[in-house]
């Protein structure tokens, strides 16, 4: 186990170098000085920037300043925020980001259960019917519409009503969280919920079901200790590519319903040209992801007595 | 063996006759598509989906030949216009400048009084013909009021939204105002409130609706005999147009151009192309090389889709503002032929040891006439099914990064850059986000649901439940 785990994260420290690597040499594929747009004119900002990257030094050594820089975890200051260094923005705003994707996560997965189980259920009745085609639904429209759309109707209802029920835009409480986590979490939900009724159907069908009717275990029993517990687990594996989806879907929703998370300063960071702190978080988006896959693999790798590791026999 | 070995005219033993066949099938035998053919043809869902891709198709490259409007041409006078029959218009002279009106004695009290308090204006009235270039208001003048505020809403007011502020009077003693601001043939209701420092509570709300007008200039852009007072009628606009007042279908067939062609269609198929080359190499020759291979895949695999095409974008010096297609393209294709190599290298491994092969191999055939006369062809129908669903995904990235505005960026149209566009505007005219936004559900589902049904045709082993 410990050796599967440290062999996974052997190679996502691989993936993370290429990483950076590929990021550095974008950037500096990118044609014309850096420093020559006017967001940078500052002396002061040039000056810190010039003496942090040496920038009028060769490529190979700008390279290895990088690296350096980036393993002790330091990813340099903006150009275009005076006296801002990407660390602060990652710190400011990270949390905000994590904070709308734990949520959005949550909905995904208390959704695609509740609703994969309905489905389960009433196999090839109306109400199976139905999630399949909101399912389909979910999966086929864009995140920005859901995220039009939700904006659209709270802006509705929020003047039916007379008050405001919540938020239209906007960040603070917990109220302002619920819609964007809601949006953000549509399109995973919906791929929980076929996974999840997938699962659960070829787990109706095992004998150890048969055996546990057999025995006259009430219905709730079979459901919840039986079938439910083993049809969750393919979910697990999916969590990886689903934090990922919400992930970078944060950096619609966050645009869209003007949350300060990290998403959308990524954004605004590529429509300025803002090359350190694109860098920058793109190494750490990067990181994220490559350690959530890994993560995952190895939970489920834990909670699944069936799986053997192939790095423990070899 | 030969009748003559049995010994001439041996009794009881004559040689057979001939005949020509030996057994019959009873049905026409059946090639392997024109089975998954018929298997597709019962899936209504499937053929309906069919359906909807050809006319797709039929929209981005016979559609233009047929609605030819050139779909970069913004016409100011038309912003905004819901889909419908072409505008009608009365032309009309140039509203002259309006003059501010003024009153006298409104002095607001130098220690500024609680705007909230203020008294709503009375008197609030149109002045002259509203017309879609110009309504002016006046009203009478609020003691105590350092000026005022006017909001337009297309819906009565009501919960304390008053709507769009269109402009702000600075001075107590100045009480009317004009609108120009991208008005439409339809009602709007007007309200003013007195200001100082803070909004007055209470608003004065009238309803006005414009009547279309054009002025001449505009109107002979159109018909070059347009005369003052004629009503003429704008071409048609079946999707309306947008911020600009360029034709929406236009922009949705040139769109489609780059987002259902380009990226959506073109980008699987270069992808699928380097991943059946590279899968069949790996899935055919095996050993040290298929290993380096493989690992490479996991390798591309592992990195983070998004963030490397952004990557890609950037290095090939496309920021924003510059639309770059072929920079998506070549990122796309860059990253997503790993699924497609997997594939096909799982299915040669297989195929490698069936018995077609190797009667092919003991009569010659080189590892290039196998690979591609053999092994690949028979490959195509998995590989036609990772086609379908890899369309969808093109579709939803190019969507996706354009608009966060790392995709195609307007000047260009895609489908993506337009939703961008409209979504600005989204609460005052839905139909700028909401037809590009259906095409692409539209579009997106039916490739899934084809993908399904393919599936399902093609290899019955893999059927959905």
């Amino acid at each position: 186990m410990v050796r599967y785990t440290l062999k996974r994260l052997a190679t996502g420290l691989v993936t993370v170098y290429f990483i950076a690597t590929a990021t550095f040499v974008a950037m500096h594929a990118v044609p014309g000085d850096p420093l020559a747009g006017a967001k940078a004119r500052t002396a002061e900002i040039q000056r810190n920037l010039r003496r942090r990257y040496g920038l009028d030094r060769p490529v190979l050594v700008q390279y290895g300043v990088f690296l350096e820089n980036a393993v002790r975890g330091d990813f340099g200051i903006s150009f275009t925020q005076p006296n801002r260094s990407v660390n602060d923005i990652i710190r400011h705003h990270f949390p905000v980001s994590a904070e709308l994707g734990l949520l959005s996560l949550l909905f995904a997965t208390a959704g695609g259960i509740l609703f994969g189980a309905v489905t389960a259920r009433a196999h090839g009745r109306l109400a199976d019917r139905t999630v399949l085609f909101l399912v389909i639904l979910g999966i086929s429209v864009p995140s920005f519409a859901f995220a039009g759309l939700g904006q659209y109707l709270m802006v509705d209802l929020n003047r039916a009503v007379g008050f405001e029920v919540l938020p239209v835009a906007g960040w603070g409480s917990f109220r302002h969280m619920l819609m964007p986590a809601l949006v953000l979490g549509l399109g995973t939900m919906a791929f929980f919920t076929r996974l999840m009724r997938s699962s659960l159907l070829e787990v109706v069908h095992q004998d150890y079901i048969r055996t546990a009717r057999a025995k006259g275990l009430p219905w709730a029993r079979i459901f919840l200790a039986h079938e439910l517990r083993n049809a969750i687990l393919p979910m697990l594996s999916y969590l990886g590519p689903a934090i990922a989806a919400i992930t970078t879907g944060g950096f619609v929703v966050e645009t869209v319903f003007a949350i300060p998370g990290l998403g959308r300063y990524f954004v605004q960071a590529f429509q300025q040209l803002d090359y350190t702190v694109i860098m920058g978080l793109t190494v750490f988006y990067g990181s994220f992801l490559v350690l959530m896959v890994i993560a995952t693999d190895v939970v489920y790798a834990l909670v699944d007595p069936r799986i053997s590791l192939i790095g423990e026999r070899s | 063996m030969r009748a003559a070995s049995f010994g001439e005219g041996a009794e009881g033993f004559a040689p057979a006759e001939r005949r020509a066949r030996v057994s019959r099938s009873a049905r026409p035998s059946l090639s392997y598509w024109a089975d998954a053919w018929i298997r597709l043809r019962r899936n209504r869902q499937a053929l309906l989906s069919l359906a909807i891709v050809i006319g797709l198709f039929l929209f981005a490259t016979v559609g233009p030949l047929l609605w030819r409007v050139d779909p970069a041409e913004p016409d100011l006078s038309r912003i905004s216009e819901p889909p419908g029959r072409g505008r009608r218009a009365t032309v009309l002279p140039d509203p002259p400048p309006m003059e501010d009106i003024l009153a006298k004695g409104v002095e607001p009290h130098p220690d500024g009084v609680d705007g909230a308090t203020l008294p709503a204006p009375s008197l609030l009235t149109i002045v002259g013909q509203p017309t879609t270039l110009s309504v002016r208001l006046r009203w009478s003048p609020v003691r105590g009021a350092a000026g005022y505020r006017v909001y337009r809403s297309p819906e009565p007011p009501g919960g304390g939204y008053l709507g769009l502020p269109v402009g702000e009077v600075k001075s107590g003693n100045t009480v009317s105002f004009e609108d120009t601001f991208a008005l439409r043939p339809r009602p709007y209701y007007y309200s003013v409130v007195a200001t100082n420092v803070s909004d007055s509570l209470r608003a004065s709300t009238l309803e006005a609706t414009p009547l279309s007008a054009v002025t001449l200039d505009a109107a002979r852009l159109v018909r070059p005999d347009a005369a003052l007072g004629q009503v003429i009628t704008f071409p048609v606009r079946p999707f309306g147009t947008d911020g600009l007042g360029r034709d929406l279908l236009a922009r949705m067939m040139a769109g489609a151009q780059v987002t259902l062609l380009t990226i959506g269609f073109v980008a699987p198929l270069l992808s699928i192309l380097v991943g059946v080359l590279i899968g069949g190499v790996a899935g055919y020759y095996g050993g040290r090389l298929d290993q380096w291979l493989m690992r490479f895949t996991d390798f591309v695999l592992s990195l983070p889709f998004i963030l490397f095409l952004i990557l890609v974008r950037v290095a090939l010096g496309s920021g924003p503002g510059r639309s770059d297609v072929t920079a998506l393209l070549v990122g796309l294709v860059a990253l997503s032929w790993t699924g497609e190599a997997r594939l096909v290298r799982g299915q040669i491994l297989q195929l490698r040891e069936t018995e077609f092969v190797e009667a092919a191999r003991l009569l010659g055939a080189g590892p290039a006439r196998l690979l591609a006369r053999h092994l690949l062809p028979n490959t195509l129908g998995v590989v036609l099914v990772a086609f379908t669903f890899a369309v969808p995904v093109s579709i939803f990235t190019e969507a996706f990064l354009s608009f966060v505005g790392m995709g195609v960026s307007p000047p260009r149209a895609s489908w993506g850059s337009m939703c961008l566009d409209g979504f600005g505007t989204l609460l005052t005219s839905p139909h700028e986000f909401v037809i590009p936004a259906l095409f692409i559900s539209v579009s997106v589902l039916a490739f899934n649901l084809l993908g399904d049904g393919l599936r399902d045709a093609l290899d019955p082993r893999l059927r959905s439940r």
